[in-house]
């Protein structure tokens, strides 16, 4: 499997140029936690402004990793993970539902689906492919990179892969870990692609990962794997007590 | 008219797969547990809609409501996950003998081997409500105070545990299509080697979030929905739960997945698009992988919530694509629409009408759309279909299209 593009945002580095660069110069890289937002400039001016902020976020570094493999974003097949999809409107939902049920906001339901940032992104990007929306606990990011994968190598296509995650707010902070607003993005494609920034080898194995808690920091040692460039093995988290081993090379 | 799927674009259709073999399937919904329920009230023409006795706020609608859920209870060990949408998968797991053989299969291939795909909308957002709804300062009650129960993945923990698969796990949610979907990536896992066999999952239960918030989209009928009627004026909510069990060279099952096609309309979040382009790349891409034309589909469940707008849209859809003879109905009439496991509830459906050798008609609807008319069976009909086509189409503009058959047919 060769990457051909990588976008991320965090509110420490937007884009993978910046984040890439801090990897290689640091053991110890936090996403970071406050409220910028990112540009999100592949959605049309007035759904940018409306858009609920997993969206922003997914399209921001769904639209960097396209434009990095220079692939049209219509074309691509996509699958968007998320540990926890918009905890700020599960929040606000749930808080009108026990206050009075019948002042839920429409447009907040229809953008409360784990599939709105794939809904979004579709819709700005005019793309008629398959779009899926995945989720697997703390294995979000690796099951959503799996099957991305699979889907690339079943079809032969290339495919995009993002995910994103936001902190929790009101009480359910208490419940569940999420803090830091993060998007990745790869582009992921089964032949030869130039430019290429790594090839992957991925493996299931019926074991556990290490993991934190926070999804922000899911994607991370496979991303300081591709931009220290070495021939590694790395494993990361897909699920309860399993895995990727991927193995990461050029 | 060639109704060729294949003519409607000029992309490069995805090539025919090998089909999987359908081991086993249940399903649980308004019509009752499992497929002996499901068969008898489709046969009697019974509805499990029910007038709304749900919510503690007033909503003049009807539901299908599974009976029983609110005393049942999941295992001890899997409490923490103990929510209305598991207890229904756990109460759906029971029936048919799945869990036995999901288990069987398990044992058979080895759990690494098996992988375990689920869809949902809903997942346990209903125990998210309640958390809200008791509150003691700010804080979760005791009780509900676990952060798996309030993932979207919580029915894949729950079930990942009782069902002891090892393989690959993953939830799958993209509203409406999402246990449609678990048929493609599961079918994808097997051809690549990477399970042999697959458990695939829908469980969707009736929560204040869906209820009051189609209602806010003014989606949802004040009466039983009539799918493709006139005079049709929204949905009914229902909740469900269905199981299939996917496997590799056994030639000896006679229900099969031939094909699926999935799509996106890039049109709008909650509209379809108004040629029903994505719902015609799901259908090719499925009658393609399935190496079927339009024409050899004897039965086609549609999506047919009863919604003005996806009626419309599928009515011209069907009749464009499909030959008069092919014979189309939805039966939400019977269940209500069971949103992120009408997917796979509607599957059962597909493989009880091939294995029993009958078409579902269409239960609430008198009048039928002109455009859909010839190719709508309102009442049953006894002819025995031996290919069937589901389609579900989501928000987000998200379609799915699955083709089933019985062996020696495809």
């Amino acid at each position: 499997m060769h990457v051909a593009g990588i976008g991320w945002w965090s509110q420490s580095d937007t884009d993978w140029a910046s984040l890439a660069a801090r990897l290689r110069a640091s053991e110890t890289v936090a996403p970071g936690r406050g409220g910028a937002r990112p540009a999100a400039t592949s959605l049309p001016p007035n759904e940018r402004r409306r858009a609920p902020l997993p969206v922003l976020l997914a399209c921001e570094a769904a639209g960097q990793a396209c434009a990095m493999a220079g692939l049209a974003p219509a074309t691509l097949p996509c699958v968007f993970a998320s540990v926890h999809g918009d905890l700020a409107i599960t929040h606000e939902m749930c808080e009108t539902l026990a206050r009075d049920p019948r002042e839920l906001s429409p447009t907040r339901f229809h953008n409360s689906v784990h599939n709105a940032p794939a809904g979004y992104w579709t819709v700005a990007t005019g793309c008629h492919a398959p779009s899926n929306a995945v989720s697997a606990w703390h294995g979000s990011f690796g099951a959503g990179l799996l099957e991305a994968a699979v889907q690339a190598c079943a079809d032969d296509v290339p495919v995009l892969f993002a995910a994103c995650d936001i902190a929790a707010d009101g009480p359910l902070a208490r419940v569940v870990d999420a803090r830091d607003p993060f998007a990745v993005a790869l582009v992921l494609a089964p032949g030869p692609v130039d430019p290429c920034l790594a090839r992957l080898a991925l493996r299931h194995v019926a074991e556990p990962a290490e993991r934190n808690a926070d999804p922000a920091f899911a994607a991370l040692p496979l991303l300081r794997a591709i931009a220290l460039g070495a021939s590694s093995t790395i494993r990361i988290a897909c699920g309860e007590g399993h895995s990727l081993d991927v193995g990461v090379g050029r | 008219m060639s109704y060729s799927a294949a003519a409607m674009d000029d992309r490069r259709l995805p090539a025919r797969i090998r089909p999987l073999a359908i081991t086993a399937h249940t399903a649980t919904s308004a019509l009752g547990c499992g497929v002996a329920a499901h068969l008898g009230a489709l046969r009697e023409r019974r509805s499990g809609l029910r007038p709304n006795d749900f919510t503690d706020a007033p909503l003049a609608c009807a539901i299908g409501r599974v009976d029983g859920l609110e005393r049942y209870r999941v295992p001890t060990a899997q409490s923490t996950l103990d929510c209305r949408n598991n207890r229904l998968a756990w109460l759906g797991l029971q029936q048919d003998g799945f869990l036995d053989a999901a288990r069987a299969a398990v044992a058979r291939h080895g759990a690494a081997r098996v992988a375990l795909v689920v869809g949902t909308s809903t997942a346990s957002i209903g125990a998210t409500e309640e958390a809200y709804r008791a509150l003691d300062d700010g804080r979760f009650p005791a009780a509900l105070d676990h952060a798996a129960l309030h993932t979207p993945h919580s029915l894949g923990l729950f079930l990942e545990t009782v069902l002891g698969t090892r393989g690959p796990c993953l939830t799958i949610a993209t509203a409406c299509s999402s246990s449609a979907k678990v048929f493609a990536s599961a079918e994808r896992l097997i051809r690549l080697g990477l399970a042999d066999a697959a458990v695939v999952a829908g469980v969707d239960t009736l929560c204040g979030s869906v209820l009051f918030g189609f209602n806010a989209l003014e989606l949802v009928a004040p009466e039983p929905c009539r799918p493709f009627d006139v005079d049709r004026r929204g949905i009914s909510i229902g909740e469900a739960a269905g199981f299939a069990l996917l496997e590799r060279d056994r030639d000896d099952a006679p229900l099969r997945l031939l094909g699926h096609g999935e799509s996106s309309d890039a049109h709008h979040m909650s509209t379809p698009h108004p040629q029903g382009l994505g719902a015609r790349r799901a259908i090719a891409d499925a009658l393609a992988r399935a190496g079927l034309a339009p024409g050899d589909i004897d039965y086609v469940n549609l999506h047919g919530t009863a919604t003005r707008k996806n009626d419309e849209v599928e009515a011209a859809v069907l009749a464009d694509l499909f030959p008069p003879a092919t014979r189309a109905s939805s039966t939400k009439g019977w269940t209500g629409h069971t949103l992120g496991a009408a997917g796979i509830l509607e599957s059962v459906v597909c493989l009880l009408a091939l294995e029993h050798g009958f078409v579902p008609g269409t239960l609430g609807t008198t009048t039928p759309e002109p455009v859909a008319a010839a190719r709508l069976a309102l009442g049953n009909e006894a002819r025995a279909p031996r290919t069937a086509l589901s389609n579900s189409f989501g928000f987000g503009g998200n379609n799915a299209c699955l083709v089933f058959g019985l062996h020696g047919n495809a």
